[in-house]
């Protein structure tokens, strides 16, 4: 079967879609999309959110129908309503989210929908024949050796780190005879040296005769891991390029449509101020989370980076600083403020100090989606004189401080009435930011903040932090970007299980240091 | 031996054998309510389920004097208001609490109905005979079906799908199974099990239905399912747990404790409902119950 794909001229393509249109009620999110990827190639997809990428993929592997269009495999158009249709011609899905269930075992939840059974077992219906666990484990056991992926399969999903759940997604397309793999943002929840493993597998999977595409939106494992790439924007493919002949300037100009600044421009630091966060053995009980005698400082005119792979006590530190009077988020240690202790103070007492706050999670904690901009705008700030007066709100005073925010922070669409939800996500992170800095913090909390947001408001969202500091405010931010980290932070600290695993200044560390600090390493 | 501890012997087995009966329709229950939770569908229509499920039972083997035609029609009825609580919950995606409850309210209500139709009072249906009842079927039954609930969760593909159609059903659905589907067979066999337990109730333990003869056993089956973690074996166990409580009732009725007069009736009969509140606030601990128990699933 692999020979048969082989020689480059002659094979057809592995996967191609032509001319693909999918439409949601009037939203167009593909417009005549065409995609070529080769037989035996790493192929890069990438593009803003929303561009289109994620709805096309959708498309290849079944779970939607295009309204318009053909897709082709191995040159033979397919036209199928499920990713089990999907499956059955040879391409398959590593979501971002995995479809993994805790509990059980890698080997049940590779087997799930595709059981084997004892042939003495055949005059029972397929859903009552026992499970031939030996079957499905001596088959796997020997695709793990072929393609080096080897794994616990008798392990409860839980108890096993990320990337090795990766592996076992990439075992149940394998188990599956995917010959075409596609991953959604592989790389989102994985630590540099687990990229670097992952990236190693794909290209044996590669040199096997596998096809992969890798949807993406980070520019560096695009450039260092594909042979081609194409690129969406607004529904459309803007250019599919062979990855040698390109450079991340070129892709990134291409996502968004415009001429992007890459790399940020640190200005100079200012002198070191007072510190504006002090924290002495913060520590929270197992039960509610974990923080293990967290001590830190932040001091006026700095910028100071939590690195960490996700749920390593990130979200714990923000808010035992944010609501250190509850005990579900604070059980022992001190919290100083601006110079002030504030253990037993309220949330808004501590951010009428002067704290701006961008939360980790703005759709939960940040802002209210069905609610106009302007109110958004003044969450948190109600009672500020400038737009409260004798208990009303001063609508128009309000009214004018949007329209001054839209038009300094190039919020689009300029439409204050129109509720949160329908802006995209770059431009509800604009208004969170905008609101926050209304409030001219001298201390700033940025939490994720370019999550989910679109390549062009990054480069606006990072050059406004490194503002605040330029101006003399203190810095915390914390990102799962470790990229984002490296370049804003004057000093990072690794957090690892809840507690600090480590402490660079700019400059003086490597990604690779970082990166064995973030799994656990020393 | 002598003649007290020949006593104390035959008091225990005694003792034994009526746990053993009483929790008859406990475990049932409980079976069906562990086939509904595991595929993530919240089943408090168990009561409701267990009550048709004595009506119908007692109503047919009345008429027909087989036992076994009546164990059918206990089936059939919980199965067939288990349908409905299907259409509610998976097909229009009600709120399975609130719609539990109704459908226990409308059982509740169906059973006197049924009563006053075909026998002129609400009260109860007419006693059947010996002759015409189980001695202990459904209880070798009940527990014949621990065992195979258990091996079938554990070892056949549809068990699997049960049990990722409660914990992940995303998970289930890409790898090609209809996750409403499996919830469906989930929650019909739930109500084929409990209308089973039902059955014990009015044509083995009782001879006849009569008002509200559940008494909150669903519950207490739910109570026993939680106490068990979700798991058939563990479940059982604490449905014989409750059933001890029942047995010890039963027996201390009308028994002198302390001082010259008995306790009390109701004081004694509290009993097993007080175990079932000792034990569901105090033992159960970290029970983790299905990740997406009580949620619905899009696309099937």
């Amino acid at each position: 079967m692999a020979d048969s794909l082989q020689g480059p001229a002659a094979a057809p393509a592995a996967v191609e879609l032509r001319g693909l249109t999918k439409r949601f009620r009037h939203v167009v999110a593909n417009a005549g999309v065409d995609l070529r990827v080769e037989p035996g190639t790493i192929h890069g997809v990438i593009g803003e959110n929303g561009a289109g990428k994620s709805t096309a993929m959708k498309m290849l592997y079944g779970l939607y129908a295009p309204d318009e269009g053909q897709i082709l495999v191995d040159g033979k158009v397919c036209s199928w309503r499920t990713p089990q249709d999907a499956i059955r011609a040879g391409i398959g899905m590593v979501h971002q989210h995995f479809m993994l269930a805790g509990p059980y075992t890698a080997l049940d939840n590779i087997l799930l929908g595709a059981e084997p059974s004892p042939s003495w077992a055949g005059f029972l219906p397929r859903s009552l024949r026992p499970v031939d666990r030996s079957a499905a484990r001596a088959r796997l056991q020997k695709l793990s050796e072929q393609y080096g992926l080897p794994v616990d399969l008798d392990a409860p999903i839980e108890r096993l780190p990320v990337g090795i759940q990766q592996r076992i997604e990439i075992l149940k397309l394998l188990y599956r005879e995917a010959r075409v793999l596609i991953l959604d943002e592989p790389t989102a929840v994985l630590t540099p040296q687990e990229v670097i493993a992952l990236f190693e597998n794909l290209r044996k999977l590669k040199a096997e005769g596998k096809t992969i595409i890798i949807i993406t939106h980070k520019l560096k494992e695009v450039m260092s891991f594909t042979e081609k790439v194409t690129v969406f924007r607004a529904g459309r493919v803007t250019g599919e390029v062979e990855t040698a002949k390109t450079s991340p300037q070129e892709l990134a100009n291409l996502m968004v449509g415009r001429k992007v600044v890459l790399s940020v421009e640190v200005p100079p630091q200012p002198p070191l101020g007072p510190p504006v966060l002090e924290l002495d053995s913060v520590a929270l009980d197992r039960r509610h989370g974990k923080l293990d005698g967290v001590s830190l400082q932040v001091r006026a005119g700095e910028v100071v980076g939590i690195a960490g792979v996700e749920g390593n006590g990130q979200s714990e530190l923000m808010q035992a600083i944010l609501h250190p009077r509850d005990p579900g988020c604070r059980s022992s240690g001190k919290v100083r403020v601006l110079g002030q202790d504030v253990t037993a103070n309220t949330t808004a007492e501590i951010k009428d100090l002067g704290v701006g706050l961008v939360p980790e999670d703005r759709h939960q904690e940040g802002l209210l989606l069905e609610r106009p901009m302007t109110e958004n705008f003044l969450l948190g700030l109600q009672r500020s004189p400038r737009f409260a007066s004798g208990g009303f709100i001063r609508q128009d005073e309000l009214e004018q401080a949007c329209r001054n925010a839209i038009r300094e922070y190039d919020v689009r669409p300029a439409a204050i009435d129109l509720e949160l939800g329908r802006f995209s996500g770059g431009n509800q992170q604009k208004v969170v930011i905008a609101r926050e800095f209304e409030r001219k913090p001298r201390f700033l909390i940025a939490a994720q903040p370019t999550r989910g947001v679109d390549v062009g408001a990054i480069e606006f969202i990072h050059q406004r932090i490194l503002r605040a500091r330029t101006e003399g405010a203190g810095v915390l931010l914390v990102s799962s970007e470790l990229d984002e980290v490296l370049a804003l932070s004057d000093r990072i600290l690794v957090f690892y299980d809840g507690r600090v695993a480590g402490e660079f200044k700019r400059g003086e560390c490597t990604e690779r240091e970082i990166g064995l600090l973030m799994g656990g390493g020393s | 031996m002598n003649a007290a501890e020949t006593g104390a012997w035959a008091l225990l087995i005694q003792l034994a054998a009526s746990t053993l009966r009483v929790s008859t329709p406990l475990v049932l229950a409980a079976l069906g309510g562990l086939a509904s939770e595991r595929s993530g569908v919240i089943n408090i229509a168990l009561e409701g389920m267990m009550l048709v499920g004595a009506l119908a039972a007692a109503i047919v083997t009345h008429s027909t004097a087989s036992p076994w035609l009546g164990v059918g029609a206990g089936m059939a009825a919980g199965a067939l208001l288990a349908l409905l609580y299907g259409l509610c919950v998976i097909r229009l995606r009600s709120d399975q609490i609130v719609a539990g409850t109704a459908i226990n309210l409308l059982a509740a209500g169906i059973a006197p109905f049924v009563c006053k139709v075909l026998y002129g009072a609400t009260g109860q249906t007419p006693s059947i005979g010996i002759e015409n009842r189980f001695q202990s079927g459904p209880t070798w039954m009940a527990f014949a079906l621990v065992l195979a609930v258990a091996a079938w969760l554990r070892w056949t593909p549809s068990g699997l799908w049960v049990r990722f159609a409660g914990e992940h059903p995303e998970a289930l659905s890409t790898a090609g199974i209809r996750v409403n589907r499996v919830r469906w067979a989930g929650v019909v066999l739930s109500g084929v099990l409990s209308g089973l337990g039902g059955a014990a109730l009015s044509i083995q333990l009782s001879s006849a239905f009569s008002r509200n003869m559940t008494a909150g056993r669903g519950f207490m089956a739910l109570a026993a399912l939680i106490f068990g973690k979700w798991r058939p074996v563990p479940t059982a166990l604490a449905c014989l747990l409750f059933g001890f409580a029942d047995a010890i009732q039963i027996r201390l009725q009308g028994v002198v404790l302390w001082g010259s007069e008995p306790v009390p009736v109701q004081f004694i009969q509290i009993l097993p409902y007080v175990v079932t509140v000792l034990v569901l606030a105090g033992l159960v601990g970290q029970a983790r119950a299905p990740r997406a128990l009580g949620q619905f699933f899009d696309r099937g």
